[in-house]
């Protein structure tokens, strides 16, 4: 039993480190959207005494946008004197003004204020078709107390996740083929017997978690005749128990990233899983795509975290039998499981692995002459294996969109040293502002260790030319990350058009394909009649022994454009070609979905593909979890 | 491919024709050479200074791997072998300076405005240029374009050189000042050296701090014909796209011709068994003696750069790289071995293409096909009546417009006194002026050399008339005027031809259609029912076009002949020439040899390819020598195709 006094120190410890997620992450502590209470569980399992405080209600639409990414308070817009702001309070740039990014904007993508494309302004509830609904299953459904729902915010929203074409079209209004129902399971045992019933009245379902894929995943095949239901695991949210002896929490897999931070926090612990969309992705979302987190140098990928995996399938539920750290036991089922991409079960339980919170957390940055010395550098480091928690290296391009958020400074004494600043990197050391590169850093653990390890890395960067450019320009770094998808939107707003995609690639092929990618990128725009000049970036964001990930942004003004998606389509078609004809993945982490399922035979193999098919065949023979992804 | 060689083709571009010298004859020629210089580097490349660029070829991996396998099978330690490849790279390692740019600038103007009335640009560059392929006709077209490249602020090249060019002492050393780096002949099975080459070119294409100048045909041609392109450099300079390491590479088709050639004499002689004086500084010096003479224009096209990313679209696999470290010594794929064959073909082809005829070289067609003279007015009036047919067949002609034609055609033979002269109202052949000969050979070869020097200017214009006249000569030689018979009939031409012009590979159909095509236009040939006939209208045309290939063919049969001889069974590389020589100069007095072209070595060394390429002839190695063996049986069944007694029984669509 903790003593009166651990509490406090835990809370303490925890309320330190919801300042230290707010810092990249949100600005209000907590936060008072309260979900709908779900039905009682009838299952007998363990309850978790915290609070279920979700940042992400039930009905969805109540605080996120119906047509654009995250929450609807926050936006990026250019006010009466062409300044651009970000509303809202919930992260740090809230409330701020950003007096640089119209330039950029401007110079960057030859866009212009007065050339406005604004969205439609709400769901037309009556454009979206009715539900074709299979009764006896709804019937059953609602005699075993599932929580349901056919209204049409509630479908639309479950209808797409976050890819260019899937936000345009309903930017315009556009509804395309939508789940005819939404359920919500509360516990394993509802998705057991949601499962049973769909394969009874053999219907259509499609796991939906925290709806941030962008792999086409979420989209309903326009081929499936039968009634397509979602499946919505956001309500089994709960920690049901954490195992402080070997360091392990289980956890139900609709939990979106925030909150099992957060929850986890109070404790005192954390897993340090943080991909970018964490404040809205799931568990059960994560394990279905292998996602990564940023940290995974300390933490590990989804793979490394997860101990224990609970999927309820057509066939039933799979699960190993023990927590052993590790098994030889033939194929690893959770290999089966992890990136299968919702078309084998749904995900209901994970046991993960947990850390205690970290002492100290460190931000830097370093300059680096060109992007070639930054990457011998970060390749350096992956070989001494001393990369930091987070180690990224930004292109020329990010660099300067980078620049592009600085907030207002406050007082002539900034201005006059980031004047300063400036003036040592390029005049004094002689560094061409068109070439050079910034690497952000992120170090975690005991304040000790961090400082060590801090100037190991910097003696490092040292040796290829790097140079220390100070906190604040690698906190920007990350922060970047957050709201990149929010300046999208911005982007939407006014003729531009943009996406990341990632891949990863051996050590010795990065920089070429860095070049040919953005290169291929800027020559087919051209050729496809785009009129400006594209932004064709990348940055190297995770290190590992044998090779890095890359992710790309790319993002076109389409004024003069008939078709813009398409011709966006076929540019990051032709990207992904050049990417795979230089020795890149198909993905790192966003996964295949139903956009990059055309080169999972030349990926796996013919081989590799009948094995993946043939375990789909095994375990869900009538295609229940037809979605339709990877295969 | 296709795509490339068609639009060349249907494009007519709007000629834009500079005169380098003209500015440099109003304006200082020290000043030129001293002016301020800001060639824009390629976008993203940075400078490499030699050092750098010599560091990083032997800290390569590659070299590297090379140097370890070498020493396991040598039994040598790693360190000599290291040694060795450093000594090679110190011999081969360009290093360009631009103060020699400068004097080389200064001296070349000075050379140029002598020798020549003007070096004519044609069409200037656009973009920046990565791998420059001019064709090589003479030395002097070894660094006009680094001239031209400086003049224009265009980035100097690294120039590929040939190695006895080294060994002459200074002028090696201001080549190497002026980026010419240096390649052994025959480097054959020297697997260190490849290996140093190879990878010093990479470098140089992947750095891509210079461009790269090199002669894809490999050698200067001695006919001034195209040669058959060689593709060991041709592969190493494109390994760096298929590997991705570079995002494409720009291939600029560059074609040199010369009003008059400075090595006019020398070349002939050396065609006659005269053996090439070593090139030394000497010879160069005396060569120079030749700066008194009037050598026209000189004219240099640049072609329309050519994408190495746009050929292999669709056809080349990058990704068949992903699986091993791009650093390891590997063969090319067969498949990658094909594409390298048919760029460097389509290159040649895109040269010959933008290659400007002087008037010369049709008066120089005319002349060869009059031996015994012809007068001025029928002259004229054949070259004008060719003047047309080579520009609907798509010559590029530089015929100035501004002067009348005979004029045109006068001061043309006015700069070419040393071999064509006219006496009593004809126009003939003259013979070098000095003492009567002694023997009847030695009128036979002295006569030659005449014919074989006009024959190289007539060999500028001959890519113009190749297919054409094949097909010309295929339908006057089928057994009958069907499409198939005419079309295999020029099948076995083209394969019997294929070393003496250049065809790309696998392309016999197009050619054909080319061919085809060409005499429409001409209004030569008329196609019915399925059938394809002369035009009673222009029966002389096809006379003409079959005359061109006329002593080509007859070289052939006479070497076919030769060999079909007893004492020809098997015979040394060495002893070929002079023993074929030999015999042909006996059927010349015998009256049996009708063309003194049939004494050309070139073409009968081709002729000798082309059987050991049919399987008539294998070639081997015994003690030293490189031996041939003739296959009577297959020899004879060629010639009497050839002749024309037997019908081909060469598959269609045979390997070319």
């Amino acid at each position: 039993m903790a003593s009166n006094t651990d509490i406090s120190e835990r809370q303490r410890s925890a309320r330190q480190r919801l300042r230290i997620i707010a810092g990249h992450l949100q600005k209000s502590e907590g936060n008072e959207h309260t979900a709908l209470s779900a039905q009682e569980c009838k299952a007998e399992t363990p309850r978790s005494n915290a609070a279920k405080v979700t940042a992400v209600p039930k009905r969805r639409q109540e605080i996120l946008k119906w047509n654009g990414w995250g929450y609807s308070d926050s936006r990026f817009f250019f006010n009466k004197k062409g300044q651009a702001e970000f509303t809202g309070r919930r992260y740090r740039l809230s409330g701020l003004i950003l007096p640089s990014l119209k330039d950029w904007f401007e110079g960057t993508f030859g866009a212009n204020l007065q050339h406005k494309t604004p969205a439609t302004a709400s769901l037309n509830v009556s454009a979206v078709p009715p539900p074709n609904l299979n009764e006896l299953f709804v019937e059953e459904l609602k005699t075993a107390g599932v929580a349901l729902s056919t209204d049409p915010e509630d479908r639309v929203f479950r209808s797409h996740g976050h890819c260019l074409h899937e936000i345009f079209a309903l930017r315009e209004g556009r509804i395309g083929k939508i789940p005819d129902l939404v359920v919500w399971p509360s516990c394993h045992d509802d998705v057991v017997k949601i499962v049973e019933l769909a394969c009874k009245h053999n219907v259509c379902l499609i796991p939906y978690g925290g709806g941030t894929s962008v792999s086409s995943a979420l989209e309903c095949p326009p081929e499936e005749t039968r009634s397509i239901v979602s499946l919505d695991t956001s309500q089994m949210n709960r920690i049901l128990w954490i195992d402080e002896k070997n360091l392990t929490a289980h956890v139900e897999a609709g939990i979106i990233g925030q909150d099992l931070e957060r929850q986890l926090n109070e404790s005192g612990y954390c897993t340090g899983h943080e991909p970018d969309s964490m404040e809205f992705s799931s568990l059960g979302g994560w394990v279905a795509t292998r996602a990564s987190g940023m940290k995974k140098n300390i933490y590990g990928n989804i793979e490394d975290l997860v101990v224990h995996i609970k999927m309820v399938t057509p066939r039933g539920v799979i699960e190993k039998s023990c927590q052993g750290p590790r098994l030889s036991t033939g194929p690893d089922i959770h290999h089966f499981i992890l990136g299968s991409e919702g078309t084998l079960g749904v995900v209901t339980e994970v046991t993960m692995k947990i850390r205690p919170l970290p002492e100290y957390q460190k931000y830097g940055s370093v300059v680096f002459p060109n992007f070639q010395q930054g990457v011998a550098c970060l390749r350096e480091v992956a070989k001494q294996r001393c990369a930091p928690a987070s180690i990224r290296l930004m292109d020329n391009e990010q660099f300067q969109f980078g620049h592009a958020l600085k907030p207002q400074v406050s007082s002539i004494f900034t201005s006059f040293l980031e004047g300063l600043k400036k003036f040592y990197i390029t005049k004094f050391k002689g560094f061409d502002p068109h070439h050079l590169c910034v690497a952000t850093l992120l170090f975690e653990g005991d304040r000790e260790k961090v400082l060590q390890h801090e100037k190991q890395v910097y003696d490092i960067a040292a040796k290829f030319g790097g140079l220390a450019a100070g906190e604040d320009n690698g906190q920007r770094g990350y922060m970047l990350t957050f709201v990149i998808a929010y300046l999208r939107d911005l982007g939407m707003d006014y003729y531009v058009i943009g996406e990341s995609f990632e891949t990863s690639v051996p050590w010795d092929r990065v920089l070429d394909l860095c070049r040919n990618v953005k290169e291929r990128i800027v020559r087919e725009c051209k050729e496809r009649g785009v009129q400006f000049p594209p932004l064709s970036t990348c940055r190297v964001t995770q290190t590992y022994d044998a090779g890095a990930c890359v992710y790309f942004y790319f993002a076109f003004n389409y004024r003069g454009l008939s078709d813009p998606i398409h011709v966006y389509e076929q540019v990051e078609h032709a990207a992904r070609e050049e990417i795979l004809a230089n020795g890149g993945s198909l993905s790192h982490h966003h996964g295949v979905g139903k956009l990059r399922k055309e080169w999972m035979r030349e990926t796996v193999s013919n081989v590799g593909l009948g094995m993946l098919k043939s375990v789909k065949e095994y375990v869900d023979p009538n295609n229940i979890f037809g979605n339709r992804n990877l295969l | 491919m296709d795509r490339v060689l068609r639009a060349r083709t249907s494009k007519a571009e709007s000629e834009h024709i500079l005169d380098v010298l003209e500015e440099r004859r109003r304006g200082s020629d020290i000043g030129h050479a001293l002016r301020t210089y800001s060639a824009q580097p390629y976008r993203g490349a940075t400078p490499l200074s030699v050092s750098a660029l010599n560091r990083m070829v032997q800290e390569s991996q590659y070299l590297r791997y090379i140097i370890s396998e070498i020493s396991a099978e040598s039994g040598e330690p790693p360190e000599v072998v290291k040694e060795e490849a450093v000594s090679i790279l110190e011999e081969m390692s360009q290093n360009l300076q631009l103060s020699f740019i400068r004097l080389m600038g200064f001296a070349l103007t000075k050379v140029f405005k002598r020798l020549f009335t003007s070096i004519r640009l044609h069409q200037a560059i656009q973009e920046h240029p990565v791998i420059l392929m001019p064709n090589h006709r003479s030395y002097i077209d070894f660094l006009v374009i680094s001239y031209i490249m400086f003049t224009y602020d265009l980035s100097i090249p690294v120039i590929a050189a040939g190695i006895p060019l080294m060994g002459m002492s200074l002028v090696g050393e201001i080549l190497r000042r002026s980026g010419a780096f240096f390649i052994r002949r025959a480097i054959g099975e020297d697997k260190l050296y490849w290996a140093v080459l190879s990878e010093y070119v990479r470098t140089v294409v992947r750095t891509g701090f210079a461009p790269l100048e090199f002669y894809v045909e490999g050698l200067r041609s001695r006919t001034l014909k195209s040669l058959k392109p060689k593709l060991g450099m041709m592969q190493m300079i494109l390994e760096p796209f298929f590997k991705g390491e570079v995002y494409d590479i720009t291939l600029v088709p560059i074609s040199i011709s010369y009003d008059r050639v400075l090595e006019e004499s020398l070349l002939a002689h050396e065609l006659l068994g005269v053996p090439k004086p070593r090139e030394t500084t000497r010879g160069l010096l005396k060569a120079r003696r030749v700066l008194e003479e009037n050598y026209g224009c000189m004219h240099v096209y640049f072609g329309n750069p050519v994408s190495v990313r746009e050929l292999a679209k669709g056809r080349i696999q990058r990704n068949q790289y992903n699986l091993i470290p791009r650093d390891l010594p590997l063969k090319l794929s067969a498949e990658l071995q094909d594409f390298v064959g048919e760029v460097a073909h389509l290159l040649v082809l895109l040269q010959e293409r933008s290659l400007v005829l002087s008037p010369w070289s049709l008066m120089a067609l005319i002349l060869l096909q009059n031996p015994d003279g012809v007068d001025w007015n029928t002259f004229t009036h054949k070259t004008l009546r060719l003047r047309t047919l080579a520009a609907q067949l798509g010559a590029r002609i530089d015929w100035p417009a501004q002067l009348p034609d005979s004029e045109v055609m006068s001061s043309s033979m006015a700069l070419h006194h040393s071999i064509v002269g006219s006496e009593n109202g004809s126009v003939r052949l003259v013979e070098e002026a000095g003492p009567a000969p002694v023997t009847e050979e030695e009128a036979v070869f002295r006569r030659a050399s005449v014919v074989l020097m006009c024959a190289s200017y007539r060999n500028q214009a001959l890519h113009v008339f190749t297919r054409p006249a094949l097909v010309a000569v295929a339908m006057t030689t089928a057994p009958s005027y069907s499409k198939d018979d005419v079309f295999s009939r020029f099948c076995f031409l083209q394969d019997v031809l294929a070393n003496e012009f250049v065809f790309m590979p696998v392309h016999a159909p197009q050619d054909f259609e080319e061919g085809c095509s060409g005499l429409l236009r001409c209004g030569v040939l008329s196609i019915y029912e399925g059938g394809l006939r002369a035009t009673e209208e222009e029966q002389d045309i096809v006379v003409f076009l079959r005359a061109v290939l006329e002593p080509f063919i007859e070289t052939y049969q006479m070497v076919f002949r030769v060999l079909c001889e007893e004492t020809f069974q098997t015979f040394t590389e060495k002893k070929f020439v002079p023993d074929i020589r030999a015999a042909i100069v006996k059927l010349f007095l015998s009256g049996e040899v009708k063309s003194y072209e049939c004494l050309s070595s070139d073409t009968q060394k081709n002729a000798l390819s082309a059987l050991v390429r049919m399987g008539a002839a294998s070639k081997c190695r015994v003690a030293d020598q490189t031996e041939y063996r003739i296959d009577q049986s297959a020899l004879r069944r060629i010639r009497d195709t050839l002749d024309g007694s037997v019908v081909s029984k060469v598959p269609l669509f045979s390997r070319l």
